[in-house]
């Protein structure tokens, strides 16, 4: 088991510098540059050129590039350009934020889609195997942004129950402990601010579980009925066991390796464009953190934070894996 | 069993890392009492050092926590005392003295004087300062006084301290527009101790004397600033705190408005300030809009180089129903390059007619019939104009029936900018939005002929007229406003006969709030003093 996991963190390196080679191609190919954003609109080409000059912007590419790449090896991010402040340090609210946003529509979209998929097997052909994916087809269609404006209509601005965007009522004053405001409430103790904070989950955690939750369902679906047809569910109908425990403990656990698979994909995926929903909750994550890089050309920002979104996703994947092996024993990395 | 006692084990030292995590730190939660104003705003500040940026959500926080020399008044961009009580100019106005206002401090208690302004001037403008250094850069200041300290156009020769409270400056030139840059947000005044302290992180920790100081800043997300208990004006901040909340998308901004969860938001789209009149919950406050949106033609390209092609293209914009259509009616046309309520207004100039006959027999004339242009349009909206391409639509169908084809490019804002700024177009939808509220900073930047240039441009129709260039170099440099007034009406009325843009609008900017609002004046500038409003709940 070590040595695979080993294994699989050095592959992740020629990724991760295949990655930084790519994104810092593409931000530099782009017309405008950071000197511009930060110089303002007003400015007289000569300031603009002499910010450039500050910012080692008037630098070969390539030199640019095994700069960047130097500080990357001593495990400097580097820091932004237009705010001038460490990449690290401004990356940890935006990345927990992020994460606890992707972590609440995961559950939903779990819940929901493999409880949605598992239905429809079960009643495979019949109207509520209709109606189930038709709910899927809507969860993928759905444009995410036009769902949220709909919730903060719904939600917030008619029925007043839930607020309509942000991670906290402005008026509380929490110095954040882990940035996870969940976390942060309950290290804090305090029950009434952590249900402001639970509230102000619900609508973006829904809105951007959607899509996740129409996959899951459907490839739950498919795999169930897969394994649903096999030889030892039959004889376990046979030994008289409810269907209950047929349905969840027999089969779903048989079926769940390619769920398992889409829900790492998925998890990865929302880690870093999870921009829409971002942006109309005005939730302060990646995604939007990126989106601002990238119209300010705010270049080691928009590689850092690729960068790292790009670690995330491989590492959840591997995560993946890792816990195919918990769930069939068949499955092993070590060889023997 | 071993299994139980290591998954207990397991929770337990979970729960001794939470509690030491808990213990460990000294941070906490408060409920906030007293009255608070939350601004809803489309994006973050970048620093909080005024010196270092350029962007209006920037400066709009920056205006609560430093005072200027200086200021605009309420409603109009004529000059009122701030931290200067008076002043008084040489005849050739080149020497200016303020006297200050006493017993000023800064948020820090650092005592406010002349050595305070003359520390702020001199990490602006020298180079050598070891305080010229921030966040980001120092980008105003050289826009504004032509250069740092030792470059060959550089205004200001020298500030000094006569006694405590009052300060000379010494220019090399004179300026038209001076007091009205000193009056600008980006030159309030910091606390110098808190700026050699640390110049870099000013831009984190700002202080300075204004109505509010900064308690809390999650990036992206919200600043908050709170009273200054000291604050100079008394009565004043009117509310205890003002929080600045970011929330990019302009639907779900006004949603937070609909439902109670921010009292005051800007960067409305047009056609729901319709929504807010009908809502008796709600008001509408209407910036007069200190900007232009214009067609530049470049005139460097032919057929644009033809005075009788942008007559007639002058006349086939039909400027009311613009404005009517992607305006909600909320802009004036504009006749002249910047709007009626500036200094030096040239009223008398009439627009041209929308004659699409007119326009149709003056490209003929020409022998220009069917000729094909390219249309520069930008994708992303902007206070001057919130959809260019849509605009760029209706004005190509009217273009089309006399007898001109148009072919419509779009792109994103900062590509756009890089292209329309090298000259890349035939003919370009563009804008401004005013810095300082002087005719300066129209028509030198919009049309001098010395801001033509190869590339990064802000002359983008190319217009180089010497005779203008004369006229706004002795406006730029003289200080007597009806001389200057008279120069600015003369060089309006060469341009309007030369036409080297169609003027569109000046766009009014609509800013919505809940009905409860008082004292709330939106400046032309975009500048607003929040310490003046308050929330009355009936």
């Amino acid at each position: 088991m070590g040595a695979y996991l080993l294994r699989r963190l050095l592959q992740l390196v020629p990724v991760l510098i295949g990655m930084t080679i790519v994104t810092f191609a593409v931000v530099h190919f782009i017309p405008g540059d950071p000197a511009q954003t930060i110089a303002g609109e007003k400015a007289t080409p000569e300031r603009v050129e002499e910010i450039r000059k500050e910012l080692g912007l008037d630098q070969p590419l390539y030199r640019q590039y095994v700069q960047y790449m130097g500080n990357l090896l001593q495990g400097d991010l580097g820091d932004s350009l237009v705010t001038n402040r460490p990449i690290v340090e401004e990356v940890v609210p935006y990345l927990a934020a992020t994460i606890e946003l992707v972590v609440a529509s995961m559950l939903i979209a779990v819940f929901w889609g493999v409880n949605l998929g598992i239905f429809s097997a079960w009643r495979h052909h019949s109207a509520w195997d209709f109606f189930a994916m038709i709910i899927a087809l809507l969860g993928i269609s759905i444009p995410v942004f036009w769902l949220g404006l709909m919730e903060q209509w719904l939600f917030a601005q008619t029925l007043d129950w839930l607020p309509s965007n942000g991670r906290m009522d402005p008026r509380i004053g929490m110095e954040p402990i882990t940035h996870f405001y969940v976390v942060d409430t309950i290290l804090y103790g305090d029950l009434e601010v952590l249900w402001d904070v639970l509230k102000h989950l619900i609508l973006p955690a829904i809105a951007l579980s959607t899509v996740p939750m129409a996959i899951i369902a459907r490839i739950t679906r498919s795999s169930m009925l897969e394994v649903m047809r096999a030889d030892y569910v039959r004889t376990a109908k046979a030994k008289g066991l409810s269907e209950f425990t047929v349905i969840y403990k027999h089969t779903l656990k048989n079926a769940f390796i390619p769920i398992l698979t889409v829900i790492g994909l998925q998890t990865g995926t929302l880690l870093g464009g999870a921009v829409l929903t971002e942006t109309i909750f005005s939730w302060p994550g990646m995604g939007r953190y990126l989106y601002t890089a990238i119209s300010e050309r705010d270049y080691t920002v928009v590689q850092s934070g690729i960068l790292i979104v790009a670690t995330l996703f491989v590492l959840v994947n591997l995560l993946v894996d890792l816990l195919y092996t918990c769930l069939d024993p068949r499955i092993q990395y070590e060889r023997k | 069993m071993e299994k139980r006692l290591m998954r207990w084990s397991s929770w337990v030292m979970l729960f001794l890392c939470f509690s030491l995590i808990v213990s460990c730190h000294s941070g906490s939660i408060q409920k906030d009492q007293g009255s608070m104003l939350i601004y809803g705003r489309g994006a973050d500040a970048k620093s909080l050092d005024p010196s270092q940026v350029t962007d209006g959500e920037s400066f709009r926080v920056t205006q609560m926590i430093f005072d200027t020399l200086v200021e605009y008044k309420d409603q109009n961009t004529e000059i009122q005392p701030c931290l200067a009580e008076k002043w008084e100019s040489s005849p050739d106005g080149k020497e200016w003295i303020f006297y200050l206002r006493k017993n000023v401090k800064f948020h820090d208690g650092t005592p406010f004087n002349a050595e305070a302004v003359v520390f702020n001037f001199k990490r602006w403008m020298d180079r050598e300062h070891p305080q010229h250094k921030g966040a980001i850069a120092f980008t105003y200041y050289p826009d504004m006084f032509a250069g740092f300290k030792g470059d060959p156009n550089h205004v200001i020769q020298s500030v000094t301290a006569i006694d405590e409270y009052t300060v000379k400056f010494v220019l090399n030139r004179p300026l038209g527009p001076f007091l009205a840059n000193l009056a600008m947000p980006p030159f309030g005044i910091g606390s110098p101790t808190a700026i050699k302290k640390d110049p870099v992180q000013f831009g984190e920790k700002p202080v300075g004397t204004g109505p509010y100081k900064l308690r809390e800043w999650k990036k992206n997300d919200m600043i908050t600033v709170e009273r200054n208990e000291d604050y100079w004006k008394k009565g004043f901040p009117k509310t205890d705190k003002i929080i600045f909340k970011s929330i990019p998308d302009n639907a779900a901004r006004f949603t937070a408005l609909k439902s109670g969860d921010i009292d005051l938001m800007d960067g409305m789209n047009p056609s729901d300030a319709i929504q807010v009149e009908k809502d008796p919950k709600l008001q509408l406050f209407k910036q007069q809009g200190m900007n232009v949106a214009y067609l530049a033609f470049n005139m460097r390209k032919k057929p644009l180089d033809h005075p009788q092609f942008r007559l007639a293209i002058n006349h086939a914009v039909d400027k009311k129903r613009l404005i009517s259509n992607f305006y909600a009616n909320l802009a004036e046309p504009a006749v002249n390059p910047y709007p009626p309520f500036m200094l030096g207004y040239n009223d008398e100039l009439k627009d041209h007619s929308f004659d699409l006959g007119k326009a149709k027999r003056l490209i003929e004339e020409a022998g220009l019939k069917g000729v094909k242009l390219k249309l520069y349009t930008p994708q992303d909206p902007r206070p001057y104009m919130p959809n260019g391409k849509k605009i760029a639509e209706f004005l190509k169908e009217d273009f089309k029936k006399i007898g001109v084809q148009v072919e419509i490019v779009t792109f994103e804002w900062k590509t756009y900018l890089d292209k329309v700024k090298s000259g890349e177009h035939d003919m370009a939808l563009f804008g401004w939005n005013g810095d300082n509220g002087d005719p300066d900073n129209f028509l030198y930047v919009l049309l001098d002929k010395t801001n033509a240039r190869e590339q990064n441009s802000s002359n983008i129709a190319f217009y180089t007229n010497e005779e203008v260039h004369q006229l706004l170099i002795k406006a730029q440099s003289t200080v007597d406003r009806t001389k200057r007034e008279q120069l600015y009406r003369q060089a309006q009325a060469i341009i309007k006969k030369e036409n080297p843009w169609v003027p569109l609008v000046h766009a009014t900017v609509p800013i919505a709030g809940k009905a409860s609002i008082r004292g709330f004046y939106p400046h032309p500038t975009g500048g607003y003093k929040l310490d003046q409003v308050e929330i009355i709940e009936k």
